[in-house]
């Protein structure tokens, strides 16, 4: 049988009541995806299967190639119907159970597939527009999106408003049926390449922080929009900083009622929790390969038979397995119609830190030579050292650690929330620092 | 045992920081950072052996200024502090420590004072491929007279201009000494995960070169050489680790979320205290190899080795929550917690990883125990 088909066995969950509790049962007879989607799933790649080759092709495009391959692909994905598989008939759709999404993401994941640059917009800007458009607006956006023809940011984060991003000061004023809009967002993920963006900004100054919010979708080829690449601490230059001068949107682009954008973007917020938990880079299984090859520290044996290196490798089993059977619990409840709860944030606060545990842990290993990080030398390429350098990234991305144990805490366990300084004050008297 | 440093050792830190405050900015550490063809920063290497660094460890009558180990000690805690983008630990600690332990008379004479003036960058080549090298795996081949073999990577090999590499010969390891500027060495310069300080392949195809010691007895300079390397950089790291902490607190100070400096929340608070607590951990360690170094104390292996298996993880630690610290700004080019990041990555590695040390650690208790 092949993997992807087994794996449903693990996500088949039953609710059964037990004790007065609700536990998770597995049940051992699978349910099947539909014989031409699984059809359709194995037969034909789109994509180049994954290995150090395709990897290194793919590496070696330059941005332009690799934005074209990736649309290219995108668009083929729409039309082997694998782009939103659970999302509605009328929005280009299969209205699959996100079973289906979990099965193919699984199978995609195998292959080299170039879907990065898709993964912010249709994994949480879209759905967002979906959710707070109009049917006009919707014909207009969700069918290229999914198609690849047009790319998606989120704007959200600004210089003094990351952690606190209801903070946002970009404002937008309202110009007969435009809103204009002045300010600058930063950390924007593929801004440089993103045809359109949601944008939060502060509509009333005069309210509290989270009431003073709206959100739009805003063309990031309008007239006053400046995209800058940043340079990050891992060298790529992924994400950007975004200045808008007198920029106009009309109102038909507002996504929910003005001063509501808060609401909206905690939309977008839970898709990102549940979007940004992947692991990015070599997980525990590529470290067990690799530790067959190389010394222990003791000098004696292959690493693989060291202790102490055993009992990490476990954690990270557990941890990772763990996750993924509580994605799968999420997914469970998505398609019994449940929106998944703070919970779902768990996966970042592991992930990130896992990740860069491995890549440690790899790089390590190898002693001195681990300093190497030309792809010509370095184990698996250089991806362990990739993922060393980019894991810092993630911890912050999408919702720090600190945040995210903050809403682990305080959402979940229903702690007392900290003291606010912000409760009951308007945004323009809040405190705000260098 | 004293755990603190004179007066004169504290005046020497002072200069010392302000020196390198000057000479070694940030400014100046990237732009050997994003200069492909820059190995080290030649001015801040000049001024250096103006100071008189490079020689603070070695004796007066071999052209050194002839302190202790101790001021050695001082002054690899800020260039760790500095990130300083020089060979100073492949020249002072390695080289150098390798011919103050092992060299004749003769060797000491020809090396020591080009060291001691800026002369001469020196390094150490043991690692010839990804694991922690062992003495039945040294493949480097010494005939007594040439040296045949590869060595990769050798931190600071690019710049170097002479090499102590471990190479077998028929009585065994030996160390041998060897001009990297001749026919018989090609080298190719590595591309690492800290571009502020060079690395690079060695070839050497009948390279002449010179036994350092005695035949047979490279394993164990080699280990002797690692120990005293390995309490130095200590310091190195005690400095790094403090400059990220010393980052992350000025920054949860003036940054602020929810309208609040971002050090008013427990988050932040516990993650400072943390590096603190490890960063304490690891100086008393270090101070305490410091005192067995200078004093050739039969305990340096053990406090060498718990110096480094405990500054290692403090660096660790203090430079990837000092990214953490700064939120977005810290996964930034342009702001330094990268450039720690880097360097922790390296000084972890340049005298061999943290669990070969912790591995030598517990090994050399139950020797202590056992005699
Ligand atoms: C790789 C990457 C990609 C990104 N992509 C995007 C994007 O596409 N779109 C977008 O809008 N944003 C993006 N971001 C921005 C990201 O969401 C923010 O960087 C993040 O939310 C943190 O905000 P900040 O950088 O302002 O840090 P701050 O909020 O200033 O945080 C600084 C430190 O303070 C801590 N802290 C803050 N508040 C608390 C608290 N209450 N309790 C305890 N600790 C606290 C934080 O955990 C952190 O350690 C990206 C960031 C990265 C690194």
């Amino acid at each position: 049988m092949r993997r992807g088909a087994r794996s449903i066995v693990w996500v088949a969950f039953k609710s059964r009541r037990f004790k007065g509790r609700r536990i998770w049962i597995s049940t051992t007879r699978p349910r099947k995806p539909s014989f031409a989607l699984r059809r359709a799933l194995f037969s034909k790649p789109i994509a180049s299967p994954k290995s150090a080759e395709a990897e290194r092709l793919s590496r070696k495009l330059s941005p332009k190639d690799y934005l074209a391959a990736a649309k290219d692909y995108q668009r083929k994905k729409a039309e082997a119907g694998f782009a939103g598989i659970t999302w509605a008939k009328e929005q280009g759709g299969r209205a699959l159970p996100p079973i289906y999404a979990v099965i193919f993401n699984s199978e995609e994941a195998k292959f080299d597939a170039p879907a990065h640059p898709f993964s912010i917009g249709l994994g949480m800007c879209v759905p967002t527009v979906i959710a707070f458009s109009d049917e006009a607006t919707k014909d207009r956006y969700v069918a290229k999106a999914l198609r690849g023809d047009e790319i998606w940011c989120q704007l959200f984060s600004e210089p003094g408003a990351g952690s606190d991003v209801a903070a946002s000061k970009t404002k937008a004023v309202k110009d007969g049926g435009d809103w204009i809009i002045n300010g600058q967002k930063v950390w924007t993920t593929g801004a440089h390449f993103s045809d359109f963006g949601i944008l939060l900004v502060r509509t009333n100054p005069d309210v509290e922080k989270h009431k003073g919010l709206t959100m739009f979708i805003v063309d990031m080829k309008a007239p006053g929009v400046e995209v800058r690449q940043i340079h990050q601490a891992s060298g790529g230059r992924d994400f950007n900083e975004v200045y808008f001068t007198d920029v106009r949107i009309p109102d038909q682009n507002r996504l929910g009622e003005p001063g509501m954008g808060w609401n909206v973007a905690l939309v977008t917020l839970m898709n990102e929790r549940l979007a940004v938990g992947g692991s990015y880079g070599p997980d525990y299984k590529e470290i067990f390969e690799f530790a067959k090859g190389i010394a222990a520290p003791s000098g004696e044996g292959a690493l693989i038979k060291d202790e102490a290196f055993r009992q990490k490798l476990a954690d990270w089993i557990v941890r990772a397995e763990g996750y993924k059977l509580a994605k799968f619990r999420t997914m469970t409840a998505l398609s019994r119609g449940q929106t998944p709860g703070p919970e779902s944030s768990i996966g970042k606060v592991i992930n990130a830190n896992q990740m860069m545990d491995i890549a440690n842990t790899a790089i390590e290993a190898q002693d001195l030579y681990g300093i190497i990080d030309d792809p010509a030398y370095a184990a698996l390429e250089g991806a362990f050292h990739q993922s060393y350098m980019f894991a810092p990234g993630l911890r912050i991305a999408g919702g720090t650690d600190e945040i995210l144990k903050n809403i682990i805490a305080e959402r979940v366990l229903g702690l007392p929330q900290e003291p606010r300084a912000d409760k009951g004050v308007a945004f323009k008297d809040l405190p705000s620092g260098r | 045992m004293n755990f603190d440093f004179s007066d004169d050792q504290k005046a020497l830190k002072d200069q010392a920081r302000k020196f390198l405050a000057d000479k070694s900015s940030s400014k100046a550490v990237r732009a050997v950072l994003n200069d492909d063809a820059a190995f080290f920063d030649a001015a801040l290497w000049k001024g250096v052996a103006e100071l008189g660094w490079l020689g603070a460890a070695i004796p007066e009558e071999h052209g050194g200024l002839g302190l202790g180990r101790l001021e050695l000690c001082v002054l690899a805690e800020e260039i760790g502090r500095a990130v300083a983008p020089i060979p100073f630990s492949s020249t002072v600690y390695f080289f150098a420590e390798a011919l103050m332990l092992a060299g004749a008379e003769a060797q000491k004479r020809d090396h020591l004072p080009k060291i001691a003036a800026g002369e001469r960058i020196g390094c150490f080549a043991l690692s010839e491929g990804p694991g922690a090298p062992a003495e039945a795996s040294i493949e480097a081949k010494f005939d007594g007279a040439t040296l045949s073999g590869v060595k990769i990577p050798v931190t600071d090999g690019d710049c170097a201009d002479w090499a102590v590499v471990v190479a077998k010969e028929a009585a065994g390891v030996s160390l041998v000494l060897v001009d990297l500027n001749q026919a018989g060495v090609a080298r190719e310069t590595l591309k690492t995960i800290d571009p502020t300080r060079g690395a690079a392949k060695l070839t050497f195809t009948n390279a002449k070169a010179e036994r350092l010691g005695a035949a047979g007895q490279g394993w164990a300079l080699a280990e002797a050489v690692l120990d005293r390397a390995a309490a130095l950089i200590a310091f190195e790291q005690i400095g790094g680790s403090q400059a990220c902490l010393e980052m992350a607190i000025d920054y949860a100070k003036n940054r602020y979320a929810f309208s609040r400096p971002i050090g008013s929340f427990q988050g932040i608070k516990h993650k400072l205290a943390d590096m603190y607590v490890a960063i304490e951990v690891a100086r008393s360690n270090a101070y305490y190899g410091a005192w067995a170094l200078s004093t050739e104390a039969a305990e340096l292996p053990f406090a060498a080795a718990a110096a480094r298996a405990a500054a290692s993880d403090a660096y660790y630690l203090c430079a990837k929550e000092n990214i953490q610290t700064h939120g977005g700004m810290g996964f930034t080019w342009e702001v330094d917690c990268h450039l720690f990041f880097r360097r922790a990555k390296l000084l972890a590695l340049q005298a061999g990883s943290p669990a070969v040390w912790k591995e030598k650690l517990v090994k050399r208790l139950e020797q202590r125990n056992a005699a």
